[in-house]
């Protein structure tokens, strides 16, 4: 449990997806000039995350590692190099069985998340945090923890990006850089700052 | 036909770079570029993946269905970024360890897909070639100047071959180690953005508010 807890707040602050590996920067820069939206954008991330990084889990465990086919009678199968097909198929099909639950049973979730929920596809933290799971070799219960922690962290750093970028707007900024350029330089000033929680071991 | 080749493949890399201009694929252009060799073998493997995604969904373009063409698109895509990664795994070992998850990114590199959608799905295969190949120069080329400038002057070296001796080996050069962290990739690119558009202004934002100064005050 505690190492669950451990890595639950590593994957949050020490290893924030957005502000050290630099994951889903494309949409973190695009979607972050409000807050209530990059909000959303957030909590559909953690979501997406917090279901596909087990369900690849799973698919890894029982299909694609060396010997994982043993129960279906082939021992020596080693299927690992299909394995970014598979996890983009996987996130693909789960964004969009999420879209379709969510228009179904919780219609206001859903016209709040709408547009966001189609781009999560291709956004590179989910299939990153899949990645690192089968890099890490994670077991089931730690990947749980770590998706919805990464998800969750990945979230942090966006609202507090579109927070910045509220105030920003009203201040003067040279020419050349406005829009994208500071924003990249808040982004790496932030990213700084997440830095001071790299010695922190637990 | 409005844009000739050359066009296709000079355009993106300066006057629409897909980093300053569109805002695409800046996950990769950050993590990979503290060693100039790993930008380049980075470089490389986006532009080859880019040229041969919008080729190939160029030739199936008039064959997938609307409806579901990103799953088609994602399809071919991931297929071709799991060829170039066995590739690296096989000749380049150590630089693919290096790159670790970030090969497999590419599949969700913005770029990759924006081509396939906007350029390569209306037009034909060699076009499309061409115009993935131009975008993915245009994503090297800024790797290429942010991982020169982080390791000539984090590491005092270029491809590992020492340029400015540093004072840890006897040299003269102190090193500036936060170029090796990945936040400084973050100050280079705003920075380069500012540089390019001092360069073309006609790339500048409009601002959303403008001060104004009222008389009397």
């Amino acid at each position: 449990m505690e190492g669950l807890l451990s890595l639950a707040v590593k994957a949050v602050f020490v290893e924030n997806l957005a502000l050290s590996f630099f994951l889903g920067m494309c949409t973190f820069i695009a979607v972050s000039k409000k807050i209530s939206t990059a909000l959303g954008l957030g909590i559909s991330v953690m979501l997406v995350q917090a279901i596909t990084v087990p369900t690849n889990n799973l698919l890894l465990t029982y299909l694609l590692a060396p010997g994982a086919l043993a129960w279906a009678g082939f021992p020596n199968v080693d299927l690992t190099f299909l394995g970014l097909i598979c996890y983009i198929g996987v996130i693909a099909a789960m964004v969009q069985i999420l879209e379709m639950v969510l228009d179904k049973f919780f219609p206001p979730l859903y016209n709040a998340l709408g547009v966001f929920l189609p781009l999560i596809t291709v956004n590179c933290a989910i299939l990153g945090g899949s990645l690192f799971m089968v890099e890490r070799d994670y077991n089931i219960a730690e990947s749980v923890t770590y998706g919805l922690s990464s998800g969750f962290g990945w979230a942090l750093a966006i609202t507090a990006m579109a927070g910045v970028r509220e105030k920003l707007k009203y201040s003067d900024i040279p020419d050349g850089l406005q829009g994208l350029g500071i924003t990249f330089i808040t982004a790496g000033l932030m990213a700084l700052a997440f830095m001071s929680f790299s010695g922190v071991k637990l | 036909m409005a844009q000739t080749k050359r066009d296709l493949l000079v355009d993106p890399l300066v006057d629409n770079n897909p980093i300053t201009l569109q805002v695409l694929g800046i996950c990769s252009a950050l993590a990979v570029t503290s060693s100039l060799q790993v930008a380049f073998v980075m470089a490389l493997a986006v532009t080859a993946v880019t040229g041969f995604s919008s080729m190939f969904i160029s030739v199936l373009r008039n064959q997938i269905p609307g409806s579901i063409r990103i799953i088609v698109q994602m399809v071919i895509i991931a297929s071709l970024v799991i060829i170039v990664d066995q590739v690296l795994k096989a000749y380049a070992y150590d630089v693919s360890k290096t790159l670790s998850v970030f090969v497999g990114l590419i599949i969700t590199n913005c770029i990759v897909m924006g081509r396939a959608e906007a350029f390569a799905m209306k037009n034909p295969p060699i076009d499309s070639f061409i115009d993935g190949v131009g975008n993915g120069l245009g994503y090297g080329a800024l790797l290429l100047v942010v991982g020169f400038i982080r390791e000539l002057f984090g590491a005092g070296s270029l491809f590992g071959v020492t340029i400015l001796p540093t004072v840890n080996n006897g040299g003269w050069y102190v090193p500036n180690g936060m170029l090796l962290l990945p936040p400084s990739a973050f100050f280079i690119i705003g920075l380069l953005i500012w540089a390019v558009r001092a360069w073309k202004p006609e790339q500048v934002e409009e601002r959303e508010y403008k001060i104004q100064v009222v008389e009397g005050h």
